[in-house]
């Protein structure tokens, strides 16, 4: 599937979040996404660029733009050297959280994409991929 | 630091937000909202979100959280102005906002506040001594 664009975005405080979700909306307005489907994906980018700062200590969102023939997607990939997810299962529940917030995070993220994918590794690190298309 | 303005309109304090907030922003707004409720002796709270693009869970707990502690403090809130997609997006996030007030626009969250105050007061004369 071809990408057309490619940047990547550090995400290490609140401030970058801010500025991971301006990236993407930008981007998903340049793709003529619908204003519900920036909406869907900009929240998901939060979402998951507040795991990566607050979970995952720090580390970067990999924004891609695809074209699959007239179809038009972005793809985001989070990235972190954190402690990891010890127990997938529970952490995709809706209201789990080891942090203080409402446990909506991932399970929420992955409501609100087309393509949810995650791995995880405790010690070394977690990626989660999402897309989005029009 | 950077702040967002709560002006004074009567016994209500008026919030509107009109920037993309970052996290400590938000849990800035909170703290001040809640110390503007003592002072002022605030019995409402109107807060603008229209223009508002996001919602996160982040953003939302906060906005509970105010609903929350003015209530504590014998305060009503109301959340005006929620963009169409922004709500789609709340609730698929599963973020419903229980307990939290909201109206369509700013005229009906005044009178949603007021109608409250009105019939308190009228509680309270009836209430026997």
């Amino acid at each position: 599937m071809p990408v057309v664009q490619s940047e990547r975005l550090v995400l290490r405080t609140s401030e970058d979040i801010v500025r991971a979700r301006q990236f993407v909306r930008q981007l998903c307005i340049a793709q003529g996404f619908g204003l519900v489907d920036q909406t869907k994906l900009v929240t998901a980018a939060s979402e998951l660029a507040r795991n990566t700062v607050e979970h995952g200590g720090g580390g970067e969102v990999h924004v891609e733009v695809l074209h699959d023939g007239a179809r038009r997607g972005v793809r985001l990939t989070f990235t972190d050297q954190g402690k990891g997810i010890p127990d997938m299962a529970l952490a995709m529940r809706d209201g789990y959280t080891t942090g203080s917030g409402l446990g909506l995070g991932l399970s929420g993220a992955k409501r609100l994409s087309n393509e949810f994918d995650i791995e995880s590794q405790p010690g070394k690190g977690t990626c989660v991929r999402i897309a989005r298309w029009r | 630091m950077e702040r967002i303005p709560i002006l004074r309109m009567g016994s209500f304090l008026l919030v509107t937000v009109q920037v993309d907030m970052h996290d400590q922003l938000a849990v800035t707004l909170q703290d001040d909202l809640t110390n503007r409720i003592v002072t002022d002796r605030a019995r409402g709270v109107l807060m603008d979100i229209s223009a508002l693009e996001v919602v996160d869970s982040f953003i939302g707990r906060m906005i509970g959280n105010i609903a929350a502690m003015a209530r504590v403090l014998d305060a009503a809130t109301v959340v005006v102005g929620m963009q169409p997609a922004v709500a789609i997006t709340l609730v698929e996030l599963g973020l419903g906002l229980p307990g939290v007030r909201t109206a369509l626009d700013i005229e009906r969250g005044i009178a949603l506040l007021q109608n409250e105050q009105s019939a308190t007061r009228l509680g309270d004369a009836g209430r026997p001594v």
